[in-house]
């Protein structure tokens, strides 16, 4: 009997891994073949105005880089607070707590409540609002690495650092954050990777833009909301440039994903 | 017989703790001499060890009672009086402190080393390089590291980190040195080449060391006391406590009675 519940059990497993997969590599297969015979020399070197992707591409790359200027340097530092500071703190587990929640938030209503509280305001989308969510977003995801990656060092490092006569700051700037560089780089990549490709937090915030534009303070283009919308489009052209869009995006995250993953293997 | 410190009806109470882990402990360190401190687990020998250079207010809460003086210029300060981060770095700095694991940064050898020279107020590049070569050949490790010394220190042996650690810890010249059972991680090669440097280094500094090993105590240190949960059960001369100790309990832990 119970041989036959273990034999049943783990044909079921292997159904729900295969039903996984099967769907996984249809999307993938469907979108290298859809995505490879639009992409052509002219979509790198053309704005969507011209049936172009340049200003997407450019624009997509902008809003996320711009996210991590705003994000990674608020969530480290909460982190370091979280786990080197907040000692004895019933504050601490509270915050950690809440930034987990804040890690499952749906994307959407991070673009709204950015909406609300900057492109309100300001009266019309924006590249920074863009930014912005997807900076809220991606907090979460370092805070919890930074603070995880600084936990696995060893408390003895803290005090040698301490024992030499090193203020606190110095001994977490110097040593211990050295010691966590490597898990601390792999989390930012990874949410680098998580934020690259949303659109639901921009479709309300950095709006859209045909045009190649550097400003920010404008509407600004973005590869996925452009998706989104050319995907709709009764021209078959739009929707092959969609395509194109889509399988670019893919391999993009893949390959930081994969970057991520080598960073931490090199090191182990 | 001049003391470097001295402590005085010491009492240490861990946060929320019902009870005080050291009770009433009077003990002093005395100048160019090794103090040894043994006793079975949990009878508060790191404690005491981590209460010299207040290691422990890394984590709020601790209480001390009594007093802990440190000979400063000549005079004598209770360092259990120092509120500020400012007197603690400088008492840091005359107290320094070798681990169980050795401790290497994630940097250079020589910038281990020169780690803790910066913050005693050293800037010309010149001293600094030459602080840190005479610092590793107080460690005996000069020779051997002299060639790479831009590599990093995680990829020494074991032996040789926690020799740059003492490099590291001798470089600021404090007057005191805690080792906390220093050799525990080591094979016995290293752990004899450690010893040596021990014994040597008491030219220059007071040495206080904690250890689980009697043979090593017997063999470096100059003072041994045993201590036993919490109490300090006797002190006295190496040699008076391994061969003539006064109390039962000594004579029953050092013959590996108990304990």
């Amino acid at each position: 009997m119970r041989f036959l519940i273990n034999k049943i059990v783990l044909g079921l497993s292997i159904l729900a891994a295969l039903i996984g997969l099967v769907f996984l590599f249809w999307i993938l297969i469907d979108l290298t073949i859809k995505g490879v015979g639009a992409i052509d020399w002219h979509i790198f070197s053309n704005d969507l105005v011209n049936n172009g992707l340049r200003n997407l591409l450019i624009g997509q790359f902008m809003l996320a880089l711009t996210a991590v200027v705003i994000g990674v340097p608020i969530g480290m530092i909460a982190g370091i607070y979280l786990q080197e500071y907040s000692y004895g703190s019933k504050y601490a587990e509270f915050i950690r707590n809440l930034s987990d929640v804040m890690m499952s938030a749906p994307s959407i209503v991070i673009g709204v409540f950015v909406y609300a509280i900057v492109v309100n305001p300001v009266g019309h989308a924006n590249g920074w609002a863009g930014s912005i969510a997807l900076a809220i977003m991606m907090i979460p995801i370092v805070v919890r690495t930074t603070d995880d990656m600084l936990g696995l060092v060893p408390k003895e490092l803290r005090e040698a650092g301490i024992a030499l006569g090193a203020p606190k700051y110095k001994v977490i700037f110097d040593i211990i954050i050295k010691a966590a560089k490597v898990g601390i780089t792999t989390g930012i990549l990874l949410a680098f990777a998580r934020i690259a490709g949303e659109t639901a937090p921009l479709l309300f915030t950095s709006g859209n833009s045909q045009f190649f534009t550097m400003n920010m303070n404008q509407e600004f283009p973005s590869l996925t909301v452009a998706i989104y919308n050319l995907a709709t489009m009764p021209d078959e052209n739009l929707v092959k440039i969609a395509w194109a869009g889509a399988f670019i995006l893919t391999v993009f995250v893949l390959l930081i994903n994969l970057l991520g993953r080598y960073v931490i293997r090199e090191k182990k | 017989m001049k003391n470097v410190m001295e402590i005085k009806d010491f009492y240490f109470t861990y946060p929320k703790a019902p009870k005080p882990t050291l009770k009433n402990i009077n003990l002093n360190i005395e100048e160019n001499k090794i103090t040894a401190l043994i006793g079975p687990s949990g009878c508060g020998k790191s404690t005491l060890l981590r209460s010299l250079n207040r290691i422990q207010d890394l984590y709020p809460g601790n209480k001390y009672d009594g007093e802990i003086l440190l000979k400063i210029n000549d005079k004598m300060e209770n360092i259990l009086e120092y509120k500020k981060e400012n007197k603690l770095i400088e008492l840091r700095q005359r107290v320094g402190m070798i681990f169980q694991k050795p401790t290497p940064f994630p940097m250079s050898i020589f910038d281990n080393v020169a780690y803790g020279l910066k913050f005693a107020g050293i800037k010309s590049k010149s001293e600094i390089e030459g602080r840190v070569e005479k610092a590793l050949q107080g460690a005996a490790l000069w020779s051997e590291v002299k060639d790479r010394l831009k590599e990093s220190a995680l990829g020494m042996s074991g032996g040789q980190q926690q020799r740059l650690c003492i490099a590291r810890a001798i470089a600021v010249e404090p007057e005191v040195l805690l080792f906390d059972e220093p050799t525990s991680a080591l094979d016995p090669i290293s752990t004899a080449a450690i010893e040596e440097l021990v014994v040597e280094l008491k030219e220059r500094v007071s040495i206080a060391i904690v250890t689980h090993n009697m043979q090593q105590a017997s063999r470096i240190s100059d003072y041994t006391a045993f201590m036993y949960l919490g109490d300090l059960v006797e002190f006295g001369e190496t040699e008076q406590i391994f061969l003539n100790p006064k109390e039962k309990q000594t004579e029953d832990y050092i013959t590996g009675r108990f304990g």
